[in-house]
């Protein structure tokens, strides 16, 4: 497909790409609260294995949190894991099924919290897999607590004066982690705030994706949403709320292409 | 036939790939370290996968996803590394995946964590003992196959003697019969339309919201109820006439199983029985014998675990007494000095005539 030029209004309405249910994508209800930028971020990888003409391929090993409940529409073969273990679990998947695409959703508490270990084992392994992180800084499935994402002074249920560097630590960028590491062919990370945003996470996800293919080695993308619930803000503050105390924090973009540091 | 005279940790590698395994992944730890070492050099030549995990907690990650592909796929490691593995057998168990274990355990003190599950939630594992290194061969490949007919996860309970002790075995496959297609195994094919897979433990459905965990682990249990029926296994000797009755389990039962035959020869009417799947436990042999037997003692080299199947079994209807105990030399892998024919053939001595009122043989025994 092509880019939407977003420097110019669109010439053909919104609505109709809107209108488009990705074919890996079942209707129905979830349970997943107003602003939430996770249904956002999955649908947009639904549409890019779809366009990368791998929807009858793909697998996925899905980890624990808020997106869980949206597994039951994602029309994707899949293996539920434990909290953090999605990539051992793809490690597995693509070493007994090279020919298949294999991807991981983890949110940061899954794999910045309890699964720092399997990532970065599966990346300097090289595994041709795909992971990808929802990474809102909080627990959002248990209510907003702290994770290893959680920025400094951010409030949450565990740090409600803030997040303080000498109480709480420092937060984990996952970017800074996998990057250097040798078997790890493509790091990005990109955010849902906008139609913009989206776009370009779209594209993160369509090259690391393309990457696995390629037999390239290990593919990430992080992907920033909105969690108003878990930051106590309102609905329509969670983009604003994003852009203005996460993303300067955990900085946008491609960090590592085809193994070449950018 | 192809007999080759093989440690015990070569015999059971040899006799997974006989048996279609094709992805092992593993941490090193004595005694299981050989189990992997031998996997590491032959999985590759039988077209398989073996990983260096980096830690339990991974190996039995790994082995999850290879198994969800529907590959036949096994880990392993002693008790300890098996505590660390215990959250992901809980959850394999209840999503229904054909695991195999291998668990060279250090003694016989992980009954309890074999037999009662060890993780959350409610669920079993098959556990297959075998005596001795022929047994074993012929055990690895049933585990596959019961894994894949129960759709559960197998373990092999062995330890440092199965694991090092060399014999002549006969490596060739068993054909066990027919198994089901695995058309729950991810393959992408059903993706899209509606009805793709989702492996998981809790009831969770394609198209619906929310989970469904009390119908699905419903099944679940009627099907542990099912195999506590059809799958028990043991050994015994001697029961028809058996005065006392002396049960073990392993290799120990290698040790115990000759001293009563040496009893028997001399005229001491004392039997044996083994479980040879530790779950489900052989109950009716117990409760058989229970009948008859003025006593039954237990002889395992732990604290006291199996004892209680066995006074589970025959719920009062004999005396169940222990005879084994904790025994271990400096290495802390089990063989202690009450793995020794002389001093169990004392204990059995004393059980007998305690048991039975029969004359102690003569001192020069």
């Amino acid at each position: 497909m092509t880019l939407i030029d977003t420097d110019r209004p669109p010439q053909v309405p919104a609505k109709e790409w809107r209108a488009r249910k990705p074919a890996l994508l079942i209707d129905g209800d979830h349970d997943l609260c107003p602003g939430c930028g996770e249904p956002i971020a999955l649908r947009s990888l639904l549409e890019v294995i779809e366009e990368i003409g791998w929807a009858d391929r793909a697998l996925a090993a899905v980890g624990i949190g808020c997106y869980t409940a949206l597994t039951g529409l994602l029309d994707v073969d899949m293996v539920q894991a434990l909290h953090g273990r999605a990539p051992s679990l793809a490690t597995g998947i693509k070493r007994m099924r090279p020919d298949r695409l294999v991807f991981t959703l983890q949110g940061d508490g899954d794999m910045v919290n309890e699964g720092l270990q399997e990532v970065l084992h599966s990346a300097a392994r090289g595994e041709a897999i795909t992971c990808v992180l929802l990474n809102n800084g909080v627990f959002g499935e248990t209510g907003g607590h702290m994770t290893a994402t959680t920025v400094l002074g951010q409030r949450t249920k565990n740090t409600l004066s803030g997040r303080d560097a000498k109480y709480h630590g420092h937060p984990i960028s996952m970017t800074d982690l996998l990057t250097p590491l040798g078997g790890v062919s493509y790091v990005a990370r990109g955010t849902v705030t906008t139609a913009r945003d989206v776009e370009k996470t779209r594209r993160y996800l369509r090259r690391a994706l393309e990457a696995q293919i390629a037999g390239a080695g290990f593919s990430f993308v992080e992907i920033l949403t909105m969690c108003p619930t878990g930051w106590f803000i309102p609905v329509t503050e969670g983009p604003g709320y994003l852009n203005e105390t996460i993303a300067p924090v955990f900085h946008t973009g491609e960090f590592k292409v085809e193994g070449m540091v950018q | 036939m192809t007999r080759k005279f093989v440690e015990g940790s070569e015999a059971i590698v040899e006799a997974a790939i006989l048996a279609g395994c094709r992805f092992f992944a593993g941490y090193p730890m004595t005694p299981f370290t050989e189990v992997l070492d031998n996997m590491a050099a032959k999985m590759p030549e039988a077209g398989g996968v073996c990983i260096n995990a980096e830690s339990e907690l991974e190996a039995i990650g790994m082995t999850w996803g290879a198994l969800a592909t529907g590959a036949r796929a096994a880990t392993g490691s002693v008790g300890q590394g098996l505590s660390l593995m215990q959250e992901s057998f809980s959850e394999i168990t209840r999503a229904e995946l054909p695991l195999v274990v291998f668990n060279m355990a250090r003694g016989q003190s992980d009954y309890y964590q074999s037999t009662r599950g060890g993780g959350h939630g409610d669920y079993f594992h098959i556990v297959l003992c075998p005596i001795d290194v022929h047994e074993a061969v012929e055990h690895v490949q049933l585990a596959f196959h019961l894994a894949d007919l129960w759709r559960n996860p197998v373990q092999i309970y062995g330890d440092y003697l199965l694991a090092h002790t060399a014999e002549a075995v006969e490596l060739e496959r068993i054909a066990y019969g027919d198994l089901p297609p695995k058309d729950w195994a991810l393959s992408g094919d059903l993706n899209g339309t509606g009805r793709s897979r989702n492996i998981n433990s809790i009831g969770m459905f394609k198209g619906a919201k929310g989970i469904q965990p009390e119908q699905f682990w419903k099944r679940l249990q009627a099907k542990f109820e099912d195999i506590k029926i059809k799958e028990p296994r043991h050994e015994a000797e001697f029961l028809e006439d058996a005065d006392y009755v002396v049960t073990a389990f392993g290799t120990t039962a290698k040790f115990v199983r000759h001293v009563v035959r040496e009893m028997r020869a001399e005229g001491r009417r004392i039997g044996y029985i083994r479980p040879v799947t530790l779950w489900p436990f052989p109950s009716q042999a117990y409760i058989d014998c229970a009948k008859s037997a003025r006593g039954i003692g237990v002889f395992e080299l732990n604290g006291g675990q199996m004892i209680d199947d066995v006074r589970l079994s025959v719920l009062g209807a004999a005396p169940v007494e222990a005879l084994g105990g904790i025994s271990s030399d400096e290495s802390g892998f089990g063989i202690g000095p009450l793995l020794n024919t002389e001093t169990i053939r004392t204990i059995l001595e004393e059980a007998y005539v305690r048991a039975t009122g029969a004359k102690a043989m003569g001192a020069g025994r």
